[in-house]
């Protein structure tokens, strides 16, 4: 098969450290997204072990998948789960979830473990939408802005571009950077559009590399202006898988005028560690 | 007298010769591409031939289309809506609203009885509501753009879209497939989606009768019986819908000749 350049390592983790079965309360978090889906355990509020894979054609699959990849090498098992909450656009269609939490709630909460209770600010880079969220000290939602409809400033648009350049997705932030100087955006706002315009500026002899950087700049301009409508508070966290993505993040960084957060963990996995935590406090209020 | 329209397309390019501001002698249209002066030059010569004339039987070329200030040959432009309202009146003289469109822009217009215009909206940002949109889903479906239209008409269900953007609605249509909904239904999904962002535009500047289409979407009867439905009123398709600009251009051309 040919290479699928969009395609993103998908992986698992245990931590080294902690074992479960001491733990209060052992709770699980599945982000079932429109792209990827992640399922995370934590014991007593501490990350134990995750999976982060792409999401299938079926939710419910997707997360009986994850789970058991998550499970694997461990062992703990699904009925030793206190309880289970299921985020994300499929959050509905988790067959062992107890219960259902909004993905905007998740990743503010997800974010305040990652990133510390300083951070004010999260812009969640999903795979089909970009939501930012304000938030307070417990990780609590402010208010939210979010564009769902547009594939400009999501993962998906980013995948387009990888897969036109043929460049690995992991790869586009280091090599955005490898140009002699920074070109102008692409100006076009939709991706059919920008991939119209990419092709006219490789044809006209821009080497791939500057075709990624002006992607990447259109990307964070199109993120800063949401930004912009919510207004940025510090500290300021960038969660879900565009995250990883320097060229977007450096660039978004320098038209902010501030620098992101470093996370715990993977920044794909914050809505999970919020479902996860979420389930928590349900244990402990003894509501599971 | 001759004159000659030059529409530059974002994927087409299409010439119309015209005798004395009246009489049309010649169409022909070529693929953009990555070589729009050679793809111009080319359409032009075939244009010539057609109606058996030579470049220096043609007195003044006027330009339209996203591309206008590139065209080999043109002395003068003039904007893609003006030109639009001109060519629709000229073919249709009833024409008070015209919706255009192309493979990467939508616009309606609101023109009076000597093709002038009134008011107008633009999407030239978004490919939902533009001829691209198609040529995507028509990919997703594996279908050719041609077969897209024909393939809605024998829908029987009608099965909704989520999603507007274009990238997203391409995945949309793989999963709808793999749910095995049939190509029909899909296809008519796909119509609906596109006449119903186009038919948002043209509320936002009103319409009055006669309303005409133009430009390659056109083409496709379902788009235009979806149209017909969602306005609740007569949608006339032009002759030759495509090259309405490039007329309205050599139209413009004459005008600027002082022909009558």
């Amino acid at each position: 098969m040919a290479q699928e350049f969009w395609r993103w390592n998908e992986y698992r983790w245990t931590s080294p450290d902690i074992d479960w079965k001491g733990a209060r309360s052992v709770t699980c978090g599945v982000d079932v997204g429109s792209v990827s889906t992640q399922v995370v355990i934590m014991a007593d509020g501490e990350l134990y072990a995750f999976s982060n894979q792409r999401t299938g054609s079926s939710s419910p699959e997707s997360a009986e998948r994850g789970l058991k990849w998550a499970l694997e090498g461990t062992d703990l098992t699904l009925d030793k789960i206190h309880y289970t909450v299921g985020t994300g656009y499929g959050r509905v269609n988790v067959p062992f979830a107890n219960r259902a939490v909004t993905e905007i709630a998740c990743h503010a909460r997800g974010a305040n473990f990652m990133y510390g209770p300083t951070v004010r600010t999260v812009l969640d880079m999903g795979g089909q939408d970009c939501k930012a969220i304000r938030c307070d000290e417990k990780g609590k939602v402010i208010s939210f802005l979010m564009n769902d409809k547009c594939a400009a400033g999501t993962g998906r648009g980013m995948e387009v571009f990888a897969e036109l350049l043929q460049v690995p997705i992991e790869k586009v932030g280091e090599l955005s950077f490898q140009v002699d100087q920074e070109p102008a955006p692409v100006s076009s706002t939709c991706v059919v559009f920008a991939k119209t315009e990419a092709s006219g500026l490789l044809r006209a002899g821009w080497p791939k590399n500057k075709v990624l950087a002006a992607y990447c700049s259109a990307m964070a301009h199109r993120i800063f202006t949401l930004l912009e409508r919510i207004g940025v508070e510090k500290d300021f966290a960038i969660t879900g898988g565009i995250a990883k993505n320097s060229g977007v993040v450096k660039r978004l960084e320098k038209e902010l005028g501030l620098t992101v957060a470093a996370p715990k963990a993977d920044p794909q996995i914050a809505g999970g560690v919020g479902a996860a935590l979420f389930a928590k406090t349900l244990v402990e209020k003894g509501k599971a | 007298m001759i004159t000659a329209g030059i529409d530059m397309g974002a994927k087409n390019i299409k010439v119309v010769l015209l005798e004395d501001g009246r009489k049309v002698r010649a169409r022909a249209q070529e693929l953009g591409g990555t070589d729009t002066r050679g793809a111009t030059e080319k359409a032009f010569n075939a244009a010539l031939f057609q109606a058996g004339l030579k470049m220096a039987d043609v007195l003044h070329v006027t330009s339209t289309g996203a591309g206008r200030a590139n065209a080999p040959y043109a002395r003068d432009s003039v904007t893609e809506v003006g030109a639009a309202a001109r060519g629709a009146v000229f073919v249709h003289p009833a024409t008070r609203t015209v919706i255009d469109i192309g493979a990467e822009e939508g616009k309606t217009l609101r023109c009076d009885a000597a093709g002038k215009v009134i008011d107008f909206a633009v999407n030239e940002k978004c490919a939902a509501g533009a001829g691209s949109f198609m040529e995507s889903m028509a990919r997703a479906l594996e279908v050719k753009l041609e077969q897209l239209g024909p393939l809605s008409m024998k829908s029987t269900n009608t099965i909704p879209m989520n999603a507007q953007c274009a990238v997203f609605a391409e995945s949309e249509v793989v999963t709808l497939v793999h749910q095995k909904h049939s190509k029909e239904d899909i296809a008519k999904a796909v119509h609906d989606a596109i006449a119903d962002r186009i038919t948002s535009m043209v509320r936002k500047v009103g319409f009055e009768n006669d309303v005409v289409l133009i430009g390659g979407v056109a083409k496709n009867p379902a788009f235009v019986e979806t149209m017909k439905r969602n306005l609740q009123t007569e949608v006339k398709v032009l002759d030759e819908p495509e090259y309405v600009g490039a007329l309205g251009a050599a139209l413009v051309a004459a005008d600027n000749e002082g022909v009558k």
